[in-house]
């Protein structure tokens, strides 16, 4: 689904990926783990393609299209979901508004029909009382006002409506009490499936205990230093980058 | 979900790229040589039936205005106006006022089509459209100077209301427009009030008598179509004690090289209780993308709250015209009355506007609200310019100001000039102001979930407005938010 071949990247002219090679394919999810500063952003916001982020070797393939010729908006279209580490308020605009014309969108772009004000909030709502969300999320404004939790389970909502085939999922659990990251990682979950991948990036092993990964990566100095399967984030938790990584710590 | 804000409706208009109601219509028009003398405003004056007393007061308003100087102060620029230079009277070539909708020139009326003007007229002559109708909307349609159409006459008869050609008022109801006019806009008032004063040709008169509610909206349609003829409509509306009336403007118009100047006076009276809503939509030629062209709009709208409770509110979504010089205001003399302005104005390219409102506290306990959101992209330059005056007398009055500017490229100018003079210290008078550009994060987040630029920035610009957009009716909204996307076109990236 996703392919990384030795993928450099700079930010304002430094470089902070040295060379990135991932495969995560259809329908697994992978995690990457890594200190701070070891390149997770940015490896998320290249692959989003988010402007300022300049693409200086390699390749990034997402469902055999080359991902890094195009535009944010047909990347997201493709399939391609990124739940923001911090989510961006948007003052005046309704979040159902949003979500809708977001949707609608993308379904214009896969031919598929738009769906009218009537039968979206069908859709969000259903999502929306999964998450435990209450109704009036929906109409409040984009992440304005939201509490930190409010806007990564706003996240997650977007993910659950947009369908991504690929979500990215940028520290989702930072800012999270136990009960609300237990309602997200139920929230990813439910999409786990065939035709649903996803990679996240996290600090910490007590996300991957609720969405267990396929595979763990070590990010590091802008490189996977090592790779494994879930035993890798225990390994991680209980000694620290040191004891998987001696390069990362 | 939120009304307004129905993207597709902007998707939709995005997809129009040059000025989408840029065409000119085929009539014969009747044009009064160039220039302005007294033998000119005898002329308009002779061809529009006029009794002496609105003679005599029009020559006033000349010998006014020609001890005035073009006031400077806006921060707009645009070369000398040359007012001997101008047609000030031009009319479509009929025998008599038409009796129907068959009577009018059929390339005028092909002309309200293409501009998608709700002319429900035809239908409901035809006896097609039902009494169920849901928004009903009343049209005094205004051709260069001439009324020619006016609907839902009878149903506005059956109230009581009068809604008709400030031309014909003047022959059918003189005592109310002689009462009335200039009573609040003086005709030395500034210099562009007084030209409009000596040479006015036409605008709309609306009478609403007491304790009535008027039973649908009113609108009227301004359209400027003859080449270099200055547009000086005239409107009035009177709201007797306890009546309610909504009255809607909306202009468009037809592309020319030339400047073209509009000068419009707006008077609104609120008696004791009654309540006025003047709603605008303007969206006249700006110019094209260098600056050419383009309507100069100094326009004078004032309301008078003469009333105890009295309340009268200014909507305006302002998005034509190469210049804007506009401050709708409210005279708040009556006690506990209210005065409202929200506003957005968008300029793009070189559009300049300077806008904004006057609120004069004189009753006490009177409250005035604000709310004005500028759009600058492009190189355009746009400014807020306030006054809230708080009198002596008017003890516990309040005011609340809220200026809001949003930026988009690095050429564009947004300025705020509000002035406070409060002489009362009971007064409560508050201002809030913000500018912001458009971020980078905001935009990226919207693409990151699919969206393109351009619906990004639509949305996000639709959002810095709602609580303007939100005032207008309905149908004003939807067309309000086309203009915007419009507008904005290509000014990202």
């Amino acid at each position: 689904m996703l392919e990384i071949r030795g993928l450099t990247a700079t930010v304002d002219g430094k470089a902070i990926l040295h060379g990135i090679d991932l495969v995560v394919p259809q329908g697994e999810v992978h995690a990457v783990m890594g200190p701070n500063g070891s390149g997770k952003s940015t490896l998320s916001y290249v692959l989003c393609g988010r402007e300022g982020y300049e693409v200086t070797g390699g390749s990034a393939t997402f469902a055999g299209q080359d991902l890094l010729t195009m535009e944010p908006e047909a990347r997201a279209a493709a399939g391609l979901f990124l739940a923001f580490q911090y989510p961006v308020e948007l003052p005046g605009v309704g979040n159902a508004n949003f979500m809708r014309t977001a949707l609608n969108a993308v379904r214009r772009v896969r031919g598929e029909p738009e769906l009218d004000a009537v039968q979206f909030l069908k859709l969000a709502r259903a999502e929306a009382r999964r998450l435990a969300m209450p109704d009036d999320m929906l109409k409040r404004n984009v992440n304005v006002g939201f509490s930190g939790g409010e806007k990564k389970r706003n996240e997650v909502l977007q993910m659950a409506i947009l369908r991504p085939r690929l979500a990215i999922l940028d520290e989702t659990d930072s800012g999270l009490d136990i009960d609300a990251l237990r309602i997200v990682a139920e929230g990813v979950n439910a999409l786990r499936g065939p035709d649903f991948s996803a990679l996240v990036i996290t600090h910490y092993q007590r996300l991957l205990d609720h969405i267990v990964p396929d595979r763990v990566h070590i990010l590091s100095g802008g490189r996977i230093v090592r790779s494994g399967g879930p035993e890798l984030a225990h390994a991680l938790e209980a000694g620290g980058y040191a004891a998987v990584a001696p390069e990362a710590a | 979900m939120s009304q307004v804000a129905d993207p597709m409706q902007t998707v939709e208009a995005v997809t129009q790229s040059a000025y989408k109601w840029g065409f000119s219509t085929e009539i014969e028009t009747e044009l009064a040589p160039k220039g302005l003398n007294e033998d000119i405003i005898r002329l308009i004056s002779a061809r529009k039936a006029e009794p002496e007393w609105l003679l005599q007061w029009r020559l006033t308003a000349f010998a006014a205005w020609r001890g005035m100087e073009e006031p400077r102060w806006a921060r707009v620029g645009y070369r000398p106006i040359d007012y001997q230079d101008l047609h000030y009277y031009a009319a479509p070539r009929r025998k008599a006022g038409p009796q129907s909708l068959d009577e009018v020139d059929p390339e005028l009326l092909a002309t309200y089509e293409k501009l998608g003007i709700p002319l429900r007229e035809r239908a409901i002559l035809a006896g097609v459209a039902s009494e169920e109708e849901p928004a009903q909307v009343a049209v005094d349609a205004v051709f260069d100077s001439v009324s020619v159409a006016t609907t839902f006459r009878a149903t506005l008869a059956k109230a009581g209301v009068i809604f008709c050609p400030i031309s014909e008022a003047v022959r059918e109801h003189p005592d109310l427009v002689r009462k009335w006019l200039g009573s609040v806009v003086p005709q030395g008032d500034n210099f562009f009030a007084a030209l409009n004063s000596a040479v006015f040709t036409d605008g709309s008169f609306v009478y609403v008598p007491p304790g009535v509610r008027c039973p649908m909206e009113l609108s009227t349609y301004f359209r400027i179509n003859a080449r270099n003829t200055g547009q000086f409509e005239r409107t009035l509306i009177v709201a007797d004690a306890g009546s309610y009336v909504s009255y809607l403007e909306g202009c468009t118009a037809p592309m020319r090289d030339e400047n073209q100047l509009h000068a419009a006076v707006v008077e609104l009276v609120a008696l004791d209780d009654a309540q006025i809503k003047y709603s605008t939509v303007q969206n006249w030629y700006p110019g094209d993308a260098e600056g050419r062209g383009g309507i100069y709009n100094f326009v004078t709208k004032r309301g008078a709250c003469r009333g105890a409770r009295s309340k009268i509110s200014w909507t305006q979504v302002e998005t034509g015209s190469a210049i804007t010089w506009k401050y709708p205001s409210c005279i708040l003399q009556g006690d506990e009355s209210v005065g409202e302005f929200y506003s957005v104005a968008v300029t793009a390219n070189r559009q300049q506007a300077d806008t904004g409102t006057k609120m004069l506290h004189i009753g006490r306990n009177t409250t005035s609200t604000i709310v004005s959101k500028g759009i600058s992209a492009g190189r355009s330059n746009n400014t807020y310019r306030g006054l809230v005056r708080i009198m002596p007398k008017a003890a516990g009055a309040r005011n609340h100001t809220q200026c809001d500017s949003l930026l988009i490229g690095q050429e564009c100018g947004a300025h705020t000039v509000p002035y406070i003079e409060s002489r009362n210290p009971t007064a409560r008078v508050e201002h809030e102001a913000t500018t912001s550009k458009i971020a980078d994060d905001q935009l990226f987040y919207c693409r990151q979930r699919g969206l393109s630029e351009e619906d990004a920035v639509n949305l996000i610009v639709n959002g810095f407005c709602k609580e303007v957009l939100k005032e207008l009716p309905m149908e004003f909204a939807v067309e309000a938010q086309k203009l915007l996307a419009v507008s904005l076109e290509g000014s990202v990236g």
